[in-house]
């Protein structure tokens, strides 16, 4: 029976897909002895110093709103912290947003940015709310792709012939969710050059910049004369290993921070407080944790991208990020079948790469943010699902 | 020490069961490479042993106390502290002992099967050491933490959903 409510629901959001990660969480959730890759986020619990510290702030009774932007003790040090670490600097006072995740501020940004029928340029496969959050704002989003040919790294040319009379921003992640391909320097400023040839905006989440394994991490607004055009997100979920706290930020030009926290204000009034207390306590005593985490995934990519490519995947070395994207193209199978066998015949979750853009069609996202337990038995069955196409 | 050695040695500290081949393939070396390095890690002693942590309070039958033993001796000329230390730390049921800064002078991690038996170390063999000036003993009630491993196994539950972005 069809639910009449339905009619009640806008049209736009009607149209709007539901993302295609649900559809394989229903699946993967009603098995047993599922080794799940499938995850996209730390398997480290939050570090306990932070995690004191958020309990201690509930203690003492810090349990009302902060500011619209955020503590401003926690946007000083957060000030500090990208200077230190990104070289980039912005003031607490008027540059920076606290966010409930890097999600709202992808939300924040292109709401404060668009109008409609605005163009952003979307590099895929790419993360699965960039495209909604784009049209949700009115905006339109226009696929440029990143292929495997490339290592995944997207090309100034693509840009520069997306680019229309209506393009407003281009929307970069680097390292990348789901191929954890990651743009150095020089390809960062490719894309600067176009950005400022056409006075475009850049949107760049940069939430996976603590988990750069082999070179220093350069944030686009690092780029010469980039910062004034840039909107630079991130956030604690992935370094911190801090997804449940919902914490993230922006850092942008003034009149840019100020438009995003006018909405801010409206929509959401503050970030959870006890949260806000937790990355301080993060920002100030928690780069230890980081280092211990990245290195121990490091080890585990280079395991799982040799063993995928002994099992015989084509696949790239990720230089960030926590996933592999293996082709699977060698089997013949699609990836939402690839994905589905795989589950059903050797009780392994991946996420099939379409849902992260018609270009991740080919290739499977794994997650290696798990034991190494897991890590190596998920691998024997992975082989052993592999025989019956050799 | 170099650095690749430095990373061999934590991923054995953590896990010492994983294989050659997957640690090789961690750490971008070849699996020989990697025997090799254990091998002169071992040799020069800093690789002592792969031991497993048991959480021995899960084992019915087996009933065995710990205790740990405090004790001032008064060091030895010319040997200081390391001539009685090996008097003690040769008694197989002594399972660590170290020398400590503050009130006393060793201190003893000691296991037996019943609370006599370490009473009897106590009184047999410890005391009646000629530089072993008094002793302390505490009895471990239970075991929370060892070796930065958490005998409590909800700690190792994977809370996250099967799937997520
Ligand atoms: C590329 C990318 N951006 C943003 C997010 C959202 O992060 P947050 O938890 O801060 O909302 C994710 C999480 O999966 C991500 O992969």
């Amino acid at each position: 029976m069809i639910d009449q409510s339905y009619n009640y629901i806008a049209d736009h959001i009607n149209q709007l897909q539901p993302s295609g990660i649900r559809r394989f969480f229903d699946l993967a959730s009603k098995m047993e002895n599922v080794i799940s890759l499938g995850v996209g986020e730390p398997d480290f619990v939050t570090p306990w110093n932070v995690i004191e510290a958020s309990y201690h702030s509930l203690e003492q009774g810090y349990t009302a709103y902060t500011a619209n932007a955020g503590l401003l003790e926690l946007r000083q040090e957060l000030s500090r912290f990208l200077e230190k670490q990104y070289h980039v600097a912005y003031r607490p006072e008027d540059q920076l947003l606290i966010t409930v995740g890097a999600s709202q501020a992808i939300d924040l940004a292109f709401r404060a940015i668009l109008n409609p029928g605005d163009e952003v340029l979307v590099i895929e496969p790419s993360f699965v709310s960039y495209v909604p959050a784009i049209k949700l704002a009115g905006g339109e989003p226009v696929i440029v792709e990143a292929t495997e040919q490339h290592a995944f790294k997207v090309q100034p040319e693509d840009i520069e012939r997306a680019i229309t009379g209506k393009t407003k921003a281009i929307l970069i992640c680097s390292p990348n969710n789901p191929t954890g391909a990651a743009l150095n320097k020089e390809e960062l400023a490719a894309i600067g050059q176009i950005a400022q040839r056409h006075d475009l905006i850049v949107v760049s989440d940069e939430i996976y910049a603590d988990l750069l394994y082999d070179e220093p991490f350069t944030s686009f607004a690092a780029i010469p004369n980039m910062q004034e055009r840039t909107i630079l997100i991130s956030g604690f979920s992935k370094a911190f290993a801090m997804t449940g706290w919902r914490l993230g930020y922006a850092a942008a030009p003034k009149a840019i921070i100020e438009a995003m926290t006018k909405i801010h204000q409206y929509t959401i009034m503050c970030a959870p407080t006890m949260a806000q207390y937790g990355a301080l306590e993060a920002l100030r005593n928690g780069q230890d944790s980081v280092i211990e985490m990245k290195t121990s995934y490091r080890q585990r990519r280079n395991y799982v991208v040799r063993t995928l490519q002994d099992i015989g995947f084509p696949c790239h070395l990720p230089g960030g990020a926590f996933y592999v994207f293996p082709s699977i193209k060698g089997t013949g199978l699609t990836s939402e079948q690839f994905a589905e066998r795989l589950l059903d015949e050797q009780k392994v979750a991946v996420v099939p790469g379409h849902v992260f853009g018609k270009s991740g069609e080919g290739y499977v996202r794994c997650s290696y943010a798990t034991s190494m337990q897991q890590l190596t038995e998920a691998m024997k069955r992975i082989r052993r699902f592999m025989e019956q196409f050799n | 020490m170099e650095q690749k050695e430095i990373e061999l040695l934590q991923i054995l500290e953590k896990n010492g069961r994983l294989s050659t081949e997957t640690i090789a393939k961690m750490m971008e070396l070849t699996a020989e490479e990697v025997e090799l390095m254990m091998k002169k890690l071992e040799e020069e002693c800093t690789i002592l042993g792969y031991s497993t942590l048991v959480n021995w309070a899960k084992v019915l039958k087996d009933e065995r106390v710990t205790a740990m033993i405090e004790v001032k001796v008064t060091p030895t000329r010319g040997a200081g502290f390391d001539h009685v230390a090996e008097r003690i730390y040769r008694f197989p049921e002594v399972k660590a002992l170290y020398l400590m800064s503050g009130a006393y002078d060793l201190s003893i991690t000691i296991e037996g099967q019943t609370m006599m038996e370490i009473s009897r170390f106590v009184s047999d063999k410890l005391s009646t050491l000629d530089s072993v000036v008094s002793t302390v003993t505490h009895f471990v009630l239970k075991k929370y933490k060892h070796d930065g491993i958490v005998f409590d196994k909800r700690d190792d539950q994977d809370k996250r959903m099967m799937v997520t972005p």
